[in-house]
């Protein structure tokens, strides 16, 4: 029993909590800004895994994964962009069309894998990002364990997850996205361009997912592989509504989730005898019981996945 | 020279023309009303002023000259300024928040919160319009947001002001208030345009009048050249009977009683306290109010739309605090809800579908959970005819109907249940002259007829009219009852503010 | 142009079919996508369509391939639908559906000594009890504490798909290296309609349901109570109709038909439960759902639709080389048009009279 105590809560564990939890969180921001701005986000999904292409396609035709990096920001953006076309200007329903850009991403995705690559269930292995530590951080005792020798992108997570706080609830910016999402027809009678502020959000989503798929792809297996993203932007969708809309609750709960999935894969690696799905399930279990238990009830926005035209 | 000078305005949707070569002339430094029914175009022209919607036809002037208004933030530019009937206001932000959004002030990238709630405190103290610039609007009566809104159009530095229907939601005082302001605000040099049907105000306030019907231009006239009666006129196109008749009616046995109820509403946090009442067959009893103070949960809480923590609700001998929603229907308890589109009609769904809505399980539209179409359509055909029901046959959706129609469509189903109580709130708002008096008659007319009816209403003449008691509902506690005939405006008003009067 | 305009007034002027139209053109919009990727990937784009016909109609064979591959989508698609009329978003039937095979194969592998026309009925009736009631679970949940179904229903997913694995493993395994249960006996396999095609009887059950739920939908006091609750939740309330019971209803109907196309699989096709059967039947079905308008008419022809494309997309990979996943490319545009009705009017509007539809919205 200590065995598995000591397995739970061990150093290992919590760093690869951190690890896990990176792309879930930062796709997780995306989702913030978009409902912020009244957009439901169900597309993450699709946007994680157009990140995780393009980072292993930008490496492999320039053999330098920032410019992997660079190019999963910029594709999971434009897939963003289309997404919101389609929500904003054409007024689709916001589910529907996320399902619809996630097929569309899986498909895409897949079928130019093999286009590119020949291969239909991997890419080939591509140059990934380094690991690297921060000088100062290396001497603290406990924190040197946790978060020294990971991948770059871990830390531009943390330093991205401040900055989108900020920029939500201390600029000018954030409050006219937060004013878009809860009532679109103030937001424009005050004269706030109400598509302008949507556009921005998604595209941004889109950028921060996109990143979190190049973190997927490029921050530890460094290749692509069919549908890598399986299920972690639903897993996003979620821990942004855990997390209350706000970026610092979202990285918690990605937290949650992810330790809960960390202490799933220490559990397999010490050889308990219990079935290996038993404890696969753990995850998904802590999360209904957390959701259907939850003391605080989530309050969305208030205008999330309305349509807004003057004229209708 | 002109400070709004609009020409041969058209605004078309579909096939609907809410404004039909529109012409409105605003003096500056003038209180101008637009008087009109619902529905004649009032909102609809000021939309298109503001740039909300954009315009088929027609040239718009400021001082003298053309401009090119098609979004909000080129009005606002232009210096106008629109305070809206349902307030554009966010109720999770802050006051400033609300008022600054757009044009906030910065330090750096940040924005400067100091300097955003100073600004509001400063002019909300020069123009006299006192409210709390750190407060939640969630938090802060109607009459202070209200002061919210005109905040914002005075921080954009607007020196029109458009104010569409501002005293709905208000008391008389409140009222009072407002006008005190609206003319401290003409004073300091600004141009008002003031959007109203209530005759009263206009003659109060108004310097002059440009009257709608229909989406067409009546006329303008100088309100100190015109009385009621005549703009009555204008506004409706025939004469209007300004009362009804009421007949006498003899004590008789209460039918639907109401003991120490307490209802508890958590998104507001208002409790409804020891609510008493009674009602005699016959009998209607007029609920007033400033809405807020409990209404809607004393409505929801006696169709068990909403919990209930304790009481008796009896209706002709039985406790009703344990039934259903569902059953408290079945025992014929007619319910006009105060918000018809979000809790009276299924906008998609066509007319027949609306007509079964509550009796979809019972004889004779359902057998066994089997429902006959046929004795459906049928019904809603009867129901169409009788109490004329314009604008739909029974195939069509409830969202095409005008406001005034769907009401009849409710009225309609819940009368023809043979109800043993109604209950109705707000049954005219938002409906058309006609609508209204046809609504009136049936109410009375059930009342005849010995049912007992609850009237929930804002409108204080309704109240008055339809009446035979009148309770006063504050904070969700009843603070008076009073005799319908013996009741005047100014009392009613002050015990709806939570007053004393003595008496 | 005028003619194409003309043409266009003539097809809206045919009242309700005009989403009909609109479904068409999302369709043709998608598929001229798909042919301009097939071009830039250095294809034909022609040739490639013609195998993709082929693939789905040119034989009776092929057409059989087609029908096959809509079954489960009609299920699916339905239970989707089903969710859909009462305001519920049912992601979950992926799990469901991995239940109603898995209770199928077990009920059949344990009653060997019945005959095919009890067995048969009684293993789809297990298999939609056992669906209905992994769908009531997330509905309950939403019920009673507000768990949004679209969260729960994706986590009971991966939940449903693990413990149907973990009992098959511990309890049902049939000897060898695959996880699978026993085959199932002669007379509890679904008969087929034409010889060697493996299209059955289950096209029937699947058409039969759509017959079915339409009828609720249209005649049924409680099919009216789904569809109040979908269109106006407080107004269903205001009327005295249940919105927690009506949810949990409507989720297990919806599992208990998404149940049935795992249930006909194992009856009829893989004549056994096998882990990881289903390649998404339960993702399709939402695309299903909504090429279809969530109406049971429109499940089905959307089922078929993307049977024939399913079917298609083998000759068409088959023969041209081209990867079949450019049809899950194509599958994925149509859902995303057809969410947007407005786009297909702004592009209807090229042809003369788009503005006036879009203002009489």
């Amino acid at each position: 029993m200590n065995d598995v105590l000591a397995a739970i809560f061990s150093i290992n564990t919590l760093a690869a909590m951190i690890r896990m939890a990176t792309p879930i969180a930062l796709a997780a921001m995306g989702g913030t800004f978009s409902e912020r701005s009244g957009v439901i986000n169900i597309g993450l999904e699709g946007m994680i895994l157009t990140g995780a292409f393009a980072g292993v396609a930008g490496s492999y035709y320039t053999g330098n994964p920032w410019v992997g990096v660079l190019f999963a920001v910029i594709f999971g953006s434009l897939v963003a962009g289309i997404f919101a076309v389609f929500t904003v200007k054409f007024k689709a329903n916001h589910v529907v069309a996320g399902v619809g850009l996630n097929i569309f991403a899986l498909g895409l995705t897949t079928w130019l894998m093999q286009v590119l690559w020949g291969g239909r269930g991997v890419s080939p292995n591509v140059n990934g990002l380094p690991r690297v530590s921060i000088p100062v951080l290396d001497k603290v005792p406990v924190v040197n364990k946790l978060i020294t020798n990971q991948s770059p992108l871990v830390y531009i997570m943390f330093a991205l997850i401040i900055g989108g706080w900020f920029l939500l609830f201390k600029t000018p910016l954030g409050l006219r996205i937060r004013m878009t999402g809860e009532r679109p027809e103030a937001a424009d009678t005050l004269g706030i361009n109400v598509s302008r502020v949507k556009y921005f959000s998604v595209i941004l989503s889109g950028a921060l997912s996109g990143l979190g798929g190049a973190y997927l792809s490029l921050g530890y297996l460094n290749m692509f592989s069919r549908n890598m993203s399986a299920g972690r932007g639903y897993m996003a969708l979620a821990a942004n509504i855990f997390g209350q809309w706000n970026p610092l609750g979202g990285l918690g709960a990605s937290f949650l989730f992810s330790f809960s999935e960390a202490v799933q894969l220490r559990l397999q690696s010490i050889n308990l005898n219990i079935a290996n799905e038993l404890i696969q399930m753990i995850p998904y279990a802590i999360t209904i019981i957390v959701l259907a238990g939850a003391v605080i009830k989530s309050r969305p926005p208030e205008a999330l996945g309305e349509h807004y035209g003057t004229e209708e | 020279m002109y400070a709004v000078d609009m020409k041969g305005i058209t605004k078309t949707f579909g096939d609907t023309v809410a404004n039909d070569g529109v012409d409105l002339s605003v003096e500056e430094e003038e209180i101008h009303c637009i008087l009109g029914e619902n529905g004649a175009g009032k909102t609809t022209l000021m939309n298109v002023l503001f740039g909300l919607y954009e315009r088929d036809a027609g040239e718009i002037f400021l001082h003298d000259k053309e401009v090119n208004i098609r979004k909000p933030s080129q009005a606002i530019d232009h210096g106008i300024g629109m305070i809206h009937q349902n307030f554009m206001l966010v109720n999770r932000l802050s006051v400033t928040d609300n008022i600054v959004a757009g044009a906030e002030p910065k330090k750096g990238i940040r924005l400067d919160r100091k300097k955003a709630v100073k600004d509001v405190r400063r002019l909300s103290e020069k123009y006299g319009l006192k409210v709390d610039p750190e407060a939640r609007i969630e938090n802060i009566s109607v009459g202070d947001q209200q002061r919210v809104e005109i905040l914002k159009a005075l921080y954009r530095k607007a020196d029109i002001l458009i104010l569409d229907e501002p005293t709905a939601v208000l008391t008389p005082q409140e009222v009072e208030d407002l006008f005190r302001i609206m003319r401290e605000l003409k004073e300091s040099g600004k141009t008002l345009i003031f959007i109203t049907h209530k005759l009263k105000e206009t003659m109060t306030i108004t310097d002059r009048i440009t009257i709608l019907r229909d989406g067409k231009k009546v006329g303008t006239v100088e309100t100190g050249d015109t009385n009621p009666r005549d703009l009555a006129q204008m506004m409706v196109g025939r004469d209007v009977v300004l009362s009804v008749e009421k007949s006498e009616r003899e004590e008789r046995p209460v039918a639907f009683e109401v003991k120490d109820l307490n209802v508890h509403n958590p998104t507001n946090n208002l409790y409804l306290r020891d609510v008493s009442f009674e009602i005699e067959e016959g009998e209607v009893l007029g609920v007033a109010g400033v809405e807020g103070n409990g209404q809607l949960e004393l409505e929801e809480g006696l169709m068990g739309l909403r919990p209930t923590e304790s009481g008796e609700v009896i209706l002709r001998g039985s406790d009703l605090r344990e039934l259903t929603t569902r059953e408290r229907k079945k025992i014929g308890i007619a319910h006009i809800p105060s918000d018809r589109l979000r809790r009276g009609l299924i906008a998609e769904f066509n007319l027949q579908r609306n007509m079964i809505l509550g009796s979809e399980w019972d004889r004779p539209f359902s057998r066994r959970g089997f429902l006959d179409r046929n004795r459906i359509k049928e019904y809603t055909e009867e129901v169409i005819e009788d109490f004329d029901i314009r604008g739909g046959t029974a195939d069509v959706d409830a969202k095409s109907l005008s406001g005034g129609n769907q009401q009849k469509v409710i009225l309609g189903r819940e009368l023809t249940r043979d109800p043993e109580l109604i209950i109705a709130a707000q049954p005219t708002r938002g409906v058309d002259v006609g609508a209204i008096e046809y609504i009136h008659g049936e109410l009375l007319n059930m009342r005849d007829r010995g049912v007992p009816v609850l009237l929930i209403s804002a409108e204080l003449d309704e109240l008055r009219s339809l009446s035979d008691r009148i309770i006063v509902l504050y904070e969700g506690e009843i603070v008076a009852s009073l005799d319908a005939d013996a009741v005047d405006e100014r009392e009613l008003g002050l015990l709806m503010a939570g007053e004393e009067v003595e008496g | 142009m005028k003619k194409v305009s003309r043409l266009w007034n003539w097809l809206k002027d045919l009242s309700g079919l005009t989403e009909l139209v609109y479904s068409l053109f999302a369709i043709v919009f998608a598929l001229i996508i798909g042919a301009i990727l097939i071009y830039l990937s250095g294809h034909d784009a022609l040739e490639a369509y013609y195998y993709l016909f082929f693939g789905a109609f040119g034989n009776i064979y092929n057409l059989a391939q087609t029908l096959l591959k809509s079954i489960p989508l009609i299920f699916t698609g339905l239970a989707v639908a089903i969710g859909f009329q009462s305001g519920l978003f049912n992601i979950g039937i992926e799990g469901q559906l991995y239940w109603g095979a898995f209770t199928t194969a077990v009920v059949v592998v344990s009653l060997p000594g019945l005959s095919g026309y009890l067995l048969i009925p009684i293993a789809l009736f297990a298999g939609a009890l056992a669906g209905g009631i992994w769908g009531a679970f997330p509905g309950y949940l939403k019920a009673k504490t507000g768990a949004h179904e679209v969260i729960t229903t994706i986590m009971l997913n991966y939940v449903g798909i693990l413990a149907t694995t973990f009992l098959l493993k511990n309890f049902f395994k049939a000897p060898g290296p695959v996880d699978q249960t026993k085959g199932i006996p002669m007379q509890a396999r679904i008969p087929e309609l034409f010889p060697n095609t493996r299209l059955t009887w289950s096209l029937f059950i699947g058409i039969a349901v759509i017959i079915l739920v339409k009828y609720l939908f249209s005649n049924t006091s409680l099919g009216y109570d789904l569809q109040a609750v979908g269109a106006n939740t407080s107004a269903a309330e205001y009327g005295g109709i249940s919105v927690s019971r009506v949810t949990v209803l409507t989720m297990t109907i919806s599992g208990a038909v998404a149940a049935l196309a795992g249930s006909t699989i194992v009856l009829g096709v893989l004549h056994r439960f096998i882990t990881n059967f289903s390649p998404g039947y339960g993702f399709t079905g939402i695309a299903v759902a909504v090429l279809g308008r969530n109406k049971p008419e429109g499940v089905l022809a959307a089922a078929l639709l993307f049977g024939a494309l399913d079917a298609g997309k083998v000759s068409m990979q088959l023969f041209t080389n081209i990867p079949g996943d450019l049809i899950t490319v194509v599958q994925g545009l149509v859902i995303l048009l057809v969410a947007a009705p407005s786009l297909i009017r702004l592009f209807s509007s090229t042809f003369g009279r788009g503005r006036e539809l879009i203002a009489s919205e």
